[in-house]
Parts: structure tokens; C-alpha cells; sequence
């Protein structure tokens, strides 16, 4: 068996160090928020999360692409990757951002586009790991995998799109400005780095999951192989 | 001595028009589908008798009084059609799967995608019949006017997108092993945009607000259907392969 590559170990040493750090700059060297006060504090890591999470979901759609050109079961093991690290991601912005939606909002949830967009989300690509358990052959699996994670990645926009015809009440705090949305402030410098410290700490980890994920998709197919060749 | 009668005819398909004989597949796929259905009538007899128990049921459990029920008209419909559907699309399906008939179809020598299009097509006309039924009697039930050009037009569309997609993911779905129970959990969340903007639209239709409100949702329809009917066409070959 291979062991685990250096550049692997040592990426997985530094996602702990960036997390620690990102951990300290989020608790207690970014200023506390005047309205909000420190439950604001959540928001560092739920863009985090929801950043890397939309990347993997965006990443995954185009796995699907490649591999029904390609049929390279490598673009499949790729995908269930990067879906997977992005579902757990997903639970956390949702999780997080429904700490913050108590005090801000005064309620957990609320049916606002972004938020059951998310939802509706999380439920395809729950539906994505179903279809795959049912069935048994590797290559049908991928196939079929592929379709539902296209199929499922362009809805999940025009989902956001068809809620957007309600109002929302999240706010928007990178750019624009609405006049209905709830909880949106200014950053200051300091909440500015905190801030991007957190985006370049979660992309971080993302890559160290989404890395040792794949090598765990190849240990699994290896040892398949291995199985079929003891059998036979 | 061969009766002529009895005799196999040659294959009268004729090879220079290749856009006419597309068009005559897609067409023999939905005539076998009809006349099999004619025949037995299960498909469409659970579809009816499942809308009727959700009218029912919906009346119960929303107090469809007089002032709630403009309101909350479109969520009914579109939930009966969207779970009937359900059940209409897992059974045309699973037809195909048992005793081999998908692979007979597939042995044809015609584009997949004729395939595709004469499932989608028929599962379509057996919504569309279904809905036929409930829209009169949902009318007569509850003393409120359905027949409205617009709501009728929102119905089609969303038919349309609805048996699009549903027919893809039907035929994913068929050849796993859990079979008919994921059809509902991998369908509906990939249909939740085309289910809101036809509740949406329905709504708006029914309680007789203005085209700037409605246009929006209606155009939405419009691109689901487009969107999902060219994906369908594209990806169609690899859920079916063996």
C-alpha cells in the first residue's frame, strides 16, 4: 500500500494551523460588530464554507461533463470528492448561519431564496448519494452519477432565480445594497482580513478534504480490484 | 407455400428523410404506449383515482373555505399533478424495465433520442389527460373557475417541463435497486424551481393580477422546459446504455 504523499501530510499539518489562526481572528481580533454584537462573529467561517462549497458544487457539474465525454472512471472518483466535502461544507454555512439568523432575524429559519435555495441544495445532493447506493456496477454508477449531479447543478441556480421572485431579507454584504435586507453592515480593515483570512483558510481545508478524499476513492477502487482477483 | 399475407414486409422507413423518419419513431414509441395503456388502463386509473384522494384529502386538511381557497388553488393543483405525475412516470418506466422491453426498444434501429422524446411525449399526454379530468372537477367541487386561458396555458408548460425531466430521471431510477421509491426524492427537488414558478404563475392567473406580475414566472417556465428538455436530449444516451 502507498502511504500518504508528504505534500498530503504536510497540506493537512497547515489546514490546522490556518484554522487555528482563523479561529483566533474571527474570536477575538476582529472588532465586535456594534449592532449585532458577537454573534456577527459567525459570519467569518459561514461565507467560508459557503464559498468552498459552491466552488466544489461548480466543480462537480463540470466533472459530470468530463466524464460522460471521457467515461474516465478518474473524473467519477473527482466528483464523489468534491460533492461530498461540499455537502458536509454546505450543512456548516447552513448550520452557522442559522445561529446568526436567531438574534439578527429572531428566528432560525426563514423561507428566504438563499436559504432554501440551500436547503433544496443539500436535498439533490443527498438524492445524488442515494442514486449512487443503489446501484452496484462501478461504471453505471458513474453514469448515472454524472447525469444526476448536471441534472441537479443547473437546477439548483434556477431554484435561487425562481425564489428571487418572492423578497428576501438576506443581506448582501460583498456588493449591492437592498433595502429590505436585514443584519447587513460595513467592514472595517480589521474585519476585512479576518475576512479573507477565513475565505483563504476554508479553501485551505477544502483542498486537503477534497485531496485525501480522492486518495481514498483510488484506495477504494484498489482494494475492489484486489477482492475481484482473490475471488477469481 | 408462404402466405403473402403473413409474409414480413420490407421495411417501408424510408432512408432520404432523415428528420420525417425521427419524427415517425417518436411517434410509433407514443402509439405503443397508448394503445398498451388503452388496453389496460392501470397507469391511468391510479393516476385518476390518486388525484381525486389528494382533492379530497386537501380539502380536509386546509379548510378550503371560500376565502382560502384562491389563495392556496395553485398549491393544490400543482401538488396533484407533481405527485400523480410521479406515479404515472415510475410506471411507464417500469414497464419498459420489466421482461426486457427497454432493450427491445433499444434494439431499434432508431436514434436514442426518438426514445426518449416518445416516452416524455406519451408520459406528457398521460398528465395532460389526468389533468383534463381534474381541472372540471376541481372546478365543480369547489365553484371556482379554472377555465381560465392563462392557468390552462401555465398547465401545459409545466406538464411539459415536468414529464421532460421527470422521464430522465424516471429511467435512472427504474434501474437501481431501491426502483420506485427514488424516483419522488431524486425528481422533486430538480423540479422545485418549475413547480414554484407554475404556483406562482397559477396564482397570479387565478386571483387576476397583472401580466407585469405574471410575466416573469411564465418566462421562467418557459426557460425550465427549454433548459431541461435540451439536457435531457444530451445526457439521454448514457442513462440508457448498456
Amino acid at each position: 500500500m502507498q502511504s500518504k504523499p508528504l505534500a498530503l501530510k504536510i497540506l493537512d499539518v497547515v489546514s490546522i494551523i490556518v484554522l487555528g489562526i482563523s479561529t483566533y481572528l474571527a474570536l477575538v481580533f476582529a472588532p465586535k460588530e456594534l449592532v449585532m454584537g458577537d454573534v456577527q462573529r459567525v459570519f467569518y467561517f459561514h461565507i467560508g464554507t459557503a464559498w468552498t462549497a459552491l466552488i466544489g458544487f461548480i466543480l462537480a457539474a463540470g466533472f459530470s461533463v468530463v466524464y460522460l465525454i471521457t467515461k474516465n472512471l478518474k473524473w467519477d472518483r473527482l466528483q464523489v470528492a468534491a460533492i461530498e466535502v461540499s455537502l458536509v461544507f454546505f450543512l456548516i454555512t447552513i448550520a452557522l448561519g442559522s445561529i446568526w439568523a436567531r438574534p439578527a432575524w429572531n428566528t432560525w429559519w426563514t423561507w428566504d431564496p438563499r436559504l432554501t435555495t440551500a436547503a433544496v441544495t443539500e436535498l439533490i445532493y443527498i438524492a445524488y448519494f442515494m442514486l449512487r447506493q443503489g446501484i452496484d456496477e462501478p461504471e453505471k454508477r458513474a453514469r448515472f452519477g454524472a447525469v444526476y449531479a448536471l441534472v441537479g447543478g443547473i437546477s439548483a441556480p434556477i431554484t435561487f432565480f425562481a425564489i428571487r421572485l418572492f423578497r428576501t431579507i438576506h443581506p448582501v454584504v460583498i456588493s449591492g445594497s437592498n433595502a429590505a435586507a436585514q443584519g447587513s453592515f460595513n467592514m472595517t480593515p480589521d474585519m476585512l482580513t479576518t475576512f479573507f483570512f477565513a475565505l483563504f483558510t476554508f479553501t485551505v481545508i477544502f483542498i486537503d478534504l477534497f485531496w485525501n478524499r480522492i486518495r481514498l476513492g483510488d484506495l477504494q477502487e484498489r482494494v475492489e480490484q484486489l477482492k475481484l482477483k482473490v475471488t477469481m | 407455400m408462404i402466405d403473402k399475407s403473413t409474409e414480413m414486409k420490407p421495411m417501408t422507413i424510408e432512408r432520404t428523410n432523415p428528420v420525417m423518419n425521427f419524427v415517425k419513431a417518436v411517434a410509433a414509441i407514443v402509439w405503443k404506449d397508448l394503445r398498451a395503456e388503452f388496453r389496460s388502463r392501470e397507469l391511468f386509473s391510479a393516476m385518476l383515482v390518486f388525484s381525486a384522494l389528494m382533492i379530497v384529502i386537501f380539502n380536509f386538511a386546509l379548510e378550503l373555505d371560500v376565502k382560502v381557497r384562491q389563495s392556496v388553488t395553485a398549491g393544490v393543483l400543482w401538488s396533484t399533478f407533481a405527485f400523480a405525475g410521479t406515479l404515472g412516470l415510475n410506471r411507464s418506466m417500469a414497464i419498459e424495465k420489466d421482461r426486457g422491453c427497454l432493450d427491445g426498444l433499444l434494439l431499434a434501429p432508431v436514434d436514442r433520442s426518438a426514445i426518449y422524446f416518445g416516452k416524455a411525449i406519451s408520459n406528457l399526454i398521460f398528465m395532460l389527460i389526468v389533468e383534463v379530468i381534474v381541472v372540471p372537477a376541481y372546478s365543480f367541487l369547489y365553484n371556482i373557475n379554472l377555465f381560465i386561458p392563462g392557468l390552462l396555458m401555465i398547465i401545459l408548460l409545466g406538464s411539459i417541463g415536468y414529464a421532460a425531466v421527470g422521464t430522465l430521471l424516471a429511467t435512472m431510477s427504474t434501474q437501481t435497486r431501491t426502483q420506485d421509491i427514488l424516483l419522488p426524492i431524486l425528481l422533486l427537488p430538480v423540479a422545485f424551481p418549475l413547480l414554484l414558478a407554475a404556483i406562482k404563475a397559477s396564482t397570479g392567473f387565478l386571483t387576476g393580477a397583472e401580466w407585469a406580475e405574471i410575466s416573469l414566472p411564465v418566462n421562467l417556465l418557459i426557460a425550465y422546459d427549454v433548459i431541461f428538455i435540451a439536457i435531457a436530449f444530451m445526457v439521454f444516451d448514457s442513462v440508457i446504455e448498456e
